[in-house]
C-alpha cells in the first residue's frame, strides 16, 4: 500500500477478522444444517466441505442439495443454483468502485469472496474510511473457514442423526427459506412477486410436476415484476432488506 | 446413508456439479461488475426484474411445501410466517422447528 491510511495494515486486519468473526457465529446455524442435510441427500462430508469450499452461498447450496436429494438433472441444480444466487449480480455491480480498486488477482479473489454479510460490511465500512484488501480479505477469510468448518461439523453431526423427521429437521428447510422470502418484504412489487411465484410453483407443480415447478413459478414472479411499473428514482436500491436478516 | 460411502469418499459425477455450480456462482458475483464497467445504466424494468429474482425464486421452495404437506409442517410454517414478521433468520428457524416437534410429539400430528 503506497497511500497513506488511516490506521495501520495490521489494524485493518484485526478489524476485518473481528467483523469475519461475528458473521461465522451468526451464519454458524446455517453451515452445520447444510452439512446435515448434505449428509442426509447423498453427499460424503467431502462433497460437502467442497461445495462450501467452491460455492460459497448458503441459500444456493441448500437449494442445491434439496434438488440433488430429488434427482433432479444437474443443469436444472446448476440452474437454480444460479438463479438463487442472482442477486449477486446487483451485490458485484454496487461494490464496483470499490472493489475495482484492487490489483487484478486480487479484485478476482473479493468478488469470489463476495457473500451478502460480506456486501453489507463492506458497503458500511466504505462509508466511514477506504475498504483496504487487508480488511476485505481478513473478513472474507475468516467467513470462508468457518463456513466450511461449519459444513463438516454438521455433516459429522448428520452422520449421527437417525430419522431427520423424528427430530425434526426436514421441517428446516422450508422454514428456513420462507424466513428468507420474508426477508425481502420492504422490497418493490414484493406481494406481487410472492403471489404469482406461490400460485405459479404451486399449479405448476401439480401440471408438470418437480422440478419444473421452481422455474415456471420463478419465472411468472420475475415477468409479474417486469410488467408492474418500476420503482420511482430510487436507482441506488441495490441495498437490500433481506441482508439485516442473513448477516444477523 | 446406507451404501457404505466413506466420509472422504467423492464422486466425479457430484465434483463435476459442485464445480458447474460453483462457476455459476462465480458468474453472478463477477457478473455486476462487467455489466457495471460496461453498460451506462440499466433500465428500470430490468433492475425490477432482477429486484424480484430472489423472492420469486425463493417462494418457489415455500408454497408447494405448504400445499402438499401435513398439518405438522403447515403448524410449523406459519408460527414461522407469524414470527419472521418481527424476528430474524435464526430465531424464526428455531420456531419452526419447536412447532414441528409439539406438533409431531405432543400433539402426535404428521408421526
Amino acid at each position: 500500500m503506497s497511500f497513506s491510511e488511516p490506521i495501520t495494515t495490521s489494524g485493518q486486519i484485526r478489524n476485518g477478522l473481528k467483523k469475519g468473526f461475528v458473521i461465522v457465529l451468526s451464519s454458524a446455524p446455517f453451515g452445520i444444517l447444510f452439512g446435515a442435510i448434505a449428509i442426509d441427500n447423498g453427499f460424503s462430508m467431502a462433497e460437502a466441505a467442497l461445495m462450501s469450499a467452491f460455492v460459497f452461498g448458503g441459500a444456493s447450496q441448500l437449494v442445491g442439495i434439496e434438488l440433488f436429494g430429488h434427482h433432479v438433472a444437474a443443469w436444472m441444480i446448476v440452474l437454480s443454483v444460479l438463479a438463487v444466487n442472482f442477486r449477486h449480480v446487483l451485490y458485484s455491480a454496487a461494490v464496483s468502485p470499490i472493489l475495482g480498486r484492487f490489483p487484478l488477482l486480487k479484485r478476482c479473489l473479493s468478488f469470489f469472496l463476495l457473500t451478502d454479510p460480506q456486501f453489507a460490511e463492506t458497503e458500511k465500512r466504505e462509508e466511514q474510511t477506504p475498504v483496504t484488501f487487508a480488511w476485505y480479505i481478513a473478513m472474507g477469510g475468516v467467513v470462508w473457514i468457518g463456513w466450511v468448518g461449519n459444513t463438516i461439523v454438521g455433516a459429522l453431526f448428520g452422520s449421527l442423526i437417525g430419522d431427520p423427521k423424528a427430530i425434526g429437521i426436514d421441517v428446516l428447510l422450508p422454514v428456513y427459506f420462507l424466513g428468507l422470502v420474508m426477508g425481502f418484504r420492504k422490497r418493490h412489487n414484493f406481494l406481487p412477486v410472492l403471489v404469482a411465484g406461490a400460485v405459479g410453483s404451486v399449479v405448476a407443480y401439480w401440471v408438470v410436476g418437480s422440478p419444473w415447478h421452481i422455474s415456471v413459478g420463478a419465472a411468472l414472479g420475475i415477468v409479474v415484476a417486469a410488467i408492474l411499473p418500476p420503482p420511482g428514482a430510487s436507482d441506488h436500491d441495490l441495498k437490500d432488506p433481506a441482508l439485516e436478516t442473513e448477516a444477523a | 446413508m446406507e451404501t457404505g460411502m466413506s466420509a472422504f469418499s467423492v464422486d466425479s459425477q457430484t465434483v463435476t456439479l459442485i464445480l458447474m455450480a460453483a462457476i455459476a456462482t462465480y458468474a453472478t458475483r463477477l457478473g455486476g461488475y462487467i455489466l457495471v464497467n460496461s453498460l451506462k445504466r440499466i433500465p428500470p424494468r430490468v433492475e425490477s426484474a432482477l429486484n424480484a429474482v430472489p423472492a420469486a425464486v425463493l417462494v418457489t421452495l415455500v408454497a408447494p411445501p405448504f400445499v402438499n404437506s401435513g398439518w405438522d409442517v403447515r403448524i410449523a410454517m406459519i408460527a414461522a410466517l407469524v414470527f419472521g414478521l418481527r424476528f430474524p433468520g435464526l430465531m424464526v428457524l428455531v420456531v419452526g422447528w419447536a412447532a414441528v416437534m409439539a406438533a409431531r410429539h405432543g400433539f402426535g400430528i404428521g408421526m
